[in-house]
């Protein structure tokens, strides 16, 4: 046989090969991890681990539930800020800006996902931490004392902080996906809605965004996503104090992400303590591979839905 | 005026004001850093290592941890180079279309995208306890790669989608095979998306944090050996921000200034670089 095709053959096996390492890459991290976090699931029920809020790694008590509800703050707290912005964003860029303001928009959110993570832990240390602690704490706490601004935490170091560093780091992503599913919204649709008189805001409301809805959807699925498990802005930013259920947004709060990164150094020295945070690390790469599988599941099915017309 | 004008124009105005929230965020965030940093930063923080008693506020620089992000940001892009190109040349060229293999890796790399570099960090981590390596440069590499394949892999996706069709079939023609279309063909079209692509993916390994953690390390000397630890930028920040010296965290500031300045770089030149590099493509 001719050596060329004798290359061609071994490198497409070869290739092949990467192809189904890649594929398998996420089931041998859910593997690994599941794994190394056998030890304490054996000794103590999964209820018990989340539910529990009794974290002493030296008595062999494992309670995540304090970590999780920081998680659930800081992600909450920074989905409300960035859903909204984005997403008037990125209709103000799909829809309304001049091909000058749209050219320069590309680069700049490129820009902000490009950053480094712990740039905005700086970030948030700099500017956030003195805005919380002297403005916003003192004018809700004073003017709203009820259930979530409640607090006795003054150092500016709160899930509040947290979320608000977290909310700047998700704008790139939900940007750029709802314009991009912006952008598969038919012209002619805009055309016949514009063509009935509809003002464009209206034609905005009814029509494209009704058609682009479930894109949208989807990109506050991917936002959602990229909060949960962002680290090390949050582990900066947040307070991480333990022993602390956040029951206030001006309370420290501690991720689950934060949890691991903080872990590392004491982590192999006492018994099924890594066990510990390795499943907490499964937990949070089995709710953001599934966060993710459903938003690019629904992006991939109006993709389809756009290419068989 | 009409309601229908004035709910047009107030939801414009709140989306004028959105897009100037987020636009100014980064700048904000940019101009917070040099504020903060330059003052801080001087000769000594870029050419020398940490001394004795530096996390206490003696002399000393962040070299090691320049030069370690450098050599563990380049070794791993390399890494998932070596992964990704061929990845994305097999899912372009060698399987059809709207094969459903296709449409899973690229389903699965975007799910891996957007998997938290903890994970990443975490799972690297087992690795090297399954592996029995300690904590080292090569273990950080392994990691970091892990976690930019996906981002390098779905760019250079999308440059090898824009490459005419037409490309494919005249060199078929000429009796190539595909991997020769690949290499002499295609590869020299999309090369300065390439390009971009690698500068991307470098940049997100170099500034990460969170995967390094567990895998690299820390170390005050410079890096020399593939299985000592290896000291990075963002992790040496945390550390100089976590004291509570006033004058160490000064030095964690202008360690930021020096990270920002080294992706602002990046990524200015991959948007030059993206214009160049055009001679062998076809318009």
């Amino acid at each position: 046989m001719n050596i060329r095709i004798i290359k061609e053959n071994l490198v497409r096996r070869a290739m092949f090969g990467l192809c189904l390492f890649v594929f398998s890459l996420i089931f041998l991290m859910a593997f690994g991890l599941y794994q190394k976090s056998k030890p304490i699931l054996a000794i103590v029920s999964l209820k018990d681990l989340l539910f529990s809020s009794s974290w002493h790694p030296t008595q062999g008590h494992f309670g995540l539930s304090s970590f999780i509800a920081g998680t659930f703050w800081v992600t909450a707290i920074a989905v409300i800020i960035a859903v909204p912005l984005s997403i008037l964003t990125a209709i103000y860029i799909s829809e309304y800006a001049s091909g000058c303001v749209r050219r320069l928009a590309k680069p700049i959110i490129d820009l902000l996902a490009g950053i480094s993570p712990i740039i905005f832990g700086v970030w948030g240390i700099i500017a956030v931490v003195p805005l919380v602690r002297d403005y916003l704490m003192p004018f809700f706490s004073r003017r709203f004392s009820f259930f979530p601004f409640v607090s006795d935490n003054y150092t500016g170091f709160s899930a509040l902080t947290g979320g608000i560093v977290l909310a700047v780091m998700t704008f790139p992503i939900i940007i750029s996906v709802v314009e991009e599913v912006l952008r598969t919204v038919p012209f002619e649709i805009r055309e016949a809605s514009l063509a009935l008189g509809a003002t464009k805001w209206q034609t905005i409301k009814y029509a494209v965004l009704k058609k682009a809805r479930p894109g949208i959807i989807a990109a506050v699925i991917l936002g959602v996503s990229r909060a949960f498990g962002e680290t090390m802005a949050v582990l900066m930013v947040a307070g991480c104090s333990l022993g602390v259920f956040p029951k206030s947004v001006f309370d420290p709060a501690y991720p689950l992400p934060a949890l691991i990164a903080n872990t590392y150094g004491e982590m192999m020295s006492i018994p099924l303590y890594d066990s510990a945070v390795l499943l907490a690390a499964f937990i949070l790469l089995i709710v953001t591979a599934l966060f993710n599988m459903v938003g690019w599941g629904i992006l991939l099915y109006i993709e389809r839905k756009q290419a068989s017309g | 005026m009409d309601k229908r004008r004035i709910e047009e124009n107030v939801f414009k105005g709140l989306m004028v004001f959105s897009t100037f929230i987020v636009a100014s965020s980064l700048v904000l965030i940019l101009i917070t850093i040099f504020i903060k940093g330059f003052p801080a930063l001087n000769l000594d923080m870029i050419i020398k290592t940490p001394k004795g008693g530096y996390y206490l506020g003696k002399e000393g620089g962040v070299l090691n941890a320049i030069l370690g992000s450098l050599i563990l940001g380049t070794a791993a892009t390399f890494l998932a180079l070596l992964v990704s190109l061929p990845l994305v040349f097999y899912l372009n060229l060698y399987l059809k279309k709207n094969s459903r293999l296709a449409l899973s890796v690229r389903f699965i790399l975007d799910v891996l995208w957007g998997i938290p570099s903890i994970v990443y960090g975490a799972f690297g981590f087992t690795l090297m306890v399954f592996f029995g390596l300690r904590a080292s440069l090569l273990a950080g590499i392994i990691t970091v790669a892990l976690l930019i394949i996906p981002i390098m892999a779905r760019s250079i996706d999308e440059v090898l989608k824009m490459i005419p069709f037409e490309l494919k079939e005249a060199s078929y023609a000429l009796g190539a095979t595909k991997l020769e279309t690949s290499i002499k063909v295609i590869f020299r079209q999309a090369l300065p998306g390439i390009l971009t692509a690698i500068l991307i993916a470098f940049g997100r390994g170099i500034g990460d944090a969170a995967s390094v953690l567990f895998t690299a390390s820390f170390t005050d000397s410079l890096p020399y050996s593939l299985f000592k630890p290896v000291a990075t930028l963002p992790l040496s920040i945390f550390f100089q921000l976590g004291t509570p010296f006033p004058e160490v965290q000064q030095r964690g500031y202008a360690s930021a200034l020096i990270l920002t300045v080294i992706i602002l770089f990046i990524s200015i030149l991959s948007r030059i670089l993206s214009g160049k590099f055009t001679k062998h493509t076809i318009k």
